[in-house]
């Protein structure tokens, strides 16, 4: 054996202090990574959701749009008032209601309910929805998120727990509506949109947008 | 004495040589330019950031339910806590402003070239420090922008395939904008990014003792990697003079002047919010980005909705490696702008964007004016000598909230197009379908007008022309319906 290719005892040394240590590190990043990445793991298969009560039948009169607030289910002591979180309850009819975020399925600011002009609009890039939730003009690529409804003992129940987002929609109804598909084809009559195409999609049963 | 007592630290420090020798090494001459302040200045007001960012945290509490109340306290309560706010907000912006004049005159200067690619690279990391510094500055002041500007980035982040809605959980710590995303944030702006800022502006300084000072170019003298050092030891050695005292004095002067500035802008605008409170349950408000981040405001609103997404994701990654890339790409040759046309045009083109955009993002015209249908009356000139319908169509108009995007007489939206003139553009047929079914960024509002109203809202607007101007009409009409017809129909508008 040549003298260039000879380990010194210390040499050996040397390198398996920096083998322990890299063994060491390496038992050491899995409980690091595991606190940083609990924020992602813990809300793995929807378990930030919840159903959370948004109020009795009475609060929210037949065929208006309101805006209600909930707490978000998952609480931390030092979260003050961000865990109050707004919503635009719309009561078609009988047990019939539309759920939808205040987060403007663009880029999430808080959208306005007009009710004169039947129109949800939003204060920061002009998107627009109609009272349906679907999308009526500007950026947003599809319409209002909506939380899914139930109603029990009098109760509206919806399901929440995150924050709706244009990549996640988890938990929230999740077709995104053809733009405007159904106002456009409005004949002169106007008045009042037939039932059937509102009715059928809520509740229990999946929506189609056809 | 003094002197006894220096000696006796330097004996055991070692370090009055190596400071001497980088304090007296040469530097061309014509570097000791008014020109060449900026980077001094840069790290001025970063020592200024520094300072005045710790003195906040003695009063500052990063939580959510407490942020905002210990801003106010700051404000109001605690003595000269307005002013030292307004400093950091200021030095905040001033930083972002000299570390961008700096870059431009560093390119434009030609000091990214050989051998000084690798400070270029880490400048543009420092860049990219300095931005994200803003950022989270502006989460920590944690009021009604910093909550809804969270949810913006947010919703970028959520549109990575795939990995977005993890990216959105781990940035806002939980699965909402909450106490853990603020803590968060405040880590990342007291700690981490300060950490590695102080990391790279090290790093960044060494190379430029290291490397010398870029020398003042001069258009024809050409860098190429066989002869550049001994050029520029050629410039140093025998022609050069020491940076202490030659060259510094204009940046200390600058630096004052900088600190000057900042603390007068401080005095006299006073410190940056905290606007209302980041209450999620409050939904009357425009949010709006501070000032260096209105351009990508004013974007995301002019992109086609089909472009977003890739711009949005690919775009940066594109403008980053673009910049890190750029040393390599252009590492010789000329280095004087007036031989660079094709630099100094670039520089024009993203400044005039920027600054195109920001203007914009200053009025929003995309954005629907909420309370104009309530706020802004139709002006008289449009009501006289008006029918009955007429009137009732301006009634219309103004309750079914058209005026929140469309403006008459310089009052209203911006959004749609204004309509002090559209009977002269649009037939009564053309603005019935308009009306009713919209398009082109327009909601349709056939569901909402009643055939009565449609009809009444349709004579209004046809009467909104300028005098002497006849409205636009249906030269098939005259023939559908008899002339004689059609002119009595024209002759009643």
């Amino acid at each position: 054996m040549s003298d260039e290719n000879k380990i010194s005892r210390r040499g050996l040394f040397m390198k398996l202090g920096i083998l322990f240590n890299g063994l060491v590190a390496t038992a050491l990043a899995v409980p690091i990574v595991r606190f940083l990445s609990s924020s992602v793991t813990q809300g793995r298969a929807g378990a930030y959701l919840s159903w959370v009560p948004l109020g009795p039948l009475s609060e929210f009169p037949e065929g208006e749009t309101r805006l209600a607030t909930f707490r978000n289910p998952n609480v931390m002591p030092t979260d003050g008032k961000t865990v109050d979180t707004a919503c635009w309850v719309r009561h078609l009819a009988g047990d019939q209601f539309q759920v939808f975020a205040v987060n403007c399925a663009h880029l999430g600011c808080p959208v306005r309910w007009f009710q004169q002009s039947g129109l949800f609009m939003c204060p920061c890039h002009g998107g627009a929805y109609y009272q349906d939730g679907s999308r009526a003009s500007g950026p947003p690529e599809r319409g209002l998120f909506e939380y899914p409804t139930r109603v029990r003992d009098g109760i509206l129940t919806i399901q929440a727990g995150e924050l709706p987002t244009p990549g996640e929609a988890i938990a929230l109804l999740n077709e995104k509506p053809p733009c405007g598909a159904r106002n456009a084809l409005v004949s002169i009559e106007g008045g009042k949109l037939s039932a059937s195409s509102e009715t059928n999609a809520l509740l229990g049963k999946k929506k189609t947008w056809a | 004495m003094i002197e006894q007592i220096g000696q006796w630290f330097d004996r055991r420090l070692q370090l009055a040589a190596p400071i001497r020798e980088v304090a007296e090494h040469p530097v061309p001459r014509n570097t000791a330019s008014w020109w060449y302040v900026f980077g001094s200045a840069a790290l001025t007001v970063f020592l200024l950031q520094l300072v005045t960012g710790i003195l906040l945290a003695l009063i500052y509490v990063p939580s959510a339910s407490e942020a905002w109340s210990s801003l106010q306290a700051l404000n109001h309560d605690v003595t000269l806590g307005w002013f030292i706010r307004a400093m950091h907000g200021w030095g905040s912006n001033f930083m972002v402003a000299i570390v961008l004049i700096h870059m431009v005159q560093v390119f434009l200067f030609g000091a990214h070239k050989f051998p000084r690619e690798l400070t270029w690279i880490v400048g543009v990391f420092l860049l990219l420090m300095t931005l994200g510094m803003a950022f989270s500055g502006q989460v920590l002041r944690f009021d009604q922008d910093a909550y809804w500007g969270l949810g913006i980035g947010a919703s970028i982040a959520s549109r990575v395939p795939i990995a977005g809605p993890a990216i959105v959980k781990l940035m806002l710590g939980g699965p909402i904008i909450a106490g853990a995303t603020l803590s968060r944030f405040f880590a990342l702006h007291v700690f981490v990014i300060p950490g590695m800022l102080i990391g790279f502006v090290t790093l960044h300084l060494l190379m430029v003792v290291k490397l010398g000072i870029n020398e003042w170019p001069m258009p024809g003298r050409v860098v190429k990697r066989t002869t550049y050092i001994n050029e520029y030891h050629e410039l140093t050695k025998k022609a050069g003079a020491p940076f202490v005292p030659y060259a510094i004095w204009k940046d200390l002067f600058f630096a004052a002047f900088v600190l000057l500035a900042v603390a007068a802008c401080a005095v006299y605008f006073g410190p940056f919010g905290p606007t209302g409170k980041p209450d999620p349950t409050i939904i009357q408000t425009a949010p709006k980005p501070d000032y260096f981040f209105l351009w990508l405001y004013a974007l995301l609103s002019l992109l086609p909705p089909s472009l977003e997404t890739p711009a949005l994701l690919i775009g940066p990654v594109l403008v980053i490696i673009g910049l890190l890339l750029l040393p390599f790409l252009s590492g010789e040759g000329e280095k004087s702008w007036r031989r660079r046309p094709i630099a100094v045009l670039t520089v024009l083109l993203i400044a005039i964007t920027l600054g195109t955009f920001t203007h914009l993002a200053g009025y929003t015209p995309w954005s629907p004016h909420m309370n104009a249908w309530s706020g802004a009356p139709v002006p008289d000139e449009f009501l006289h000598g008006t029918t009955a319908l007429q009137r009732q169509g301006a009634l219309v108009f103004q309750v079914k909230q058209c005026r929140n995007c469309h403006s008459l007489g310089d009052q209203g939206g911006q959004r749609g197009p204004a309509l002090d003139s559209v009977a002269v553009r649009l037939t009564q047929d053309q603005l019935i379908r308009q009306v009713i079914q919209g398009g082109g960024n327009m909601p349709a509002y056939g569901k909402n007008l009643t055939p009565a109203e449609t009809t009444a809202l349709v004579a209004f607007l046809e009467t909104l022309h300028p005098q002497g101007q006849t409205p636009a009409r249906d030269a098939s009409r005259d023939v559908a319906l008899g002339e004689d017809q059609a002119q009595r129909q024209s002759a009643q508008r």
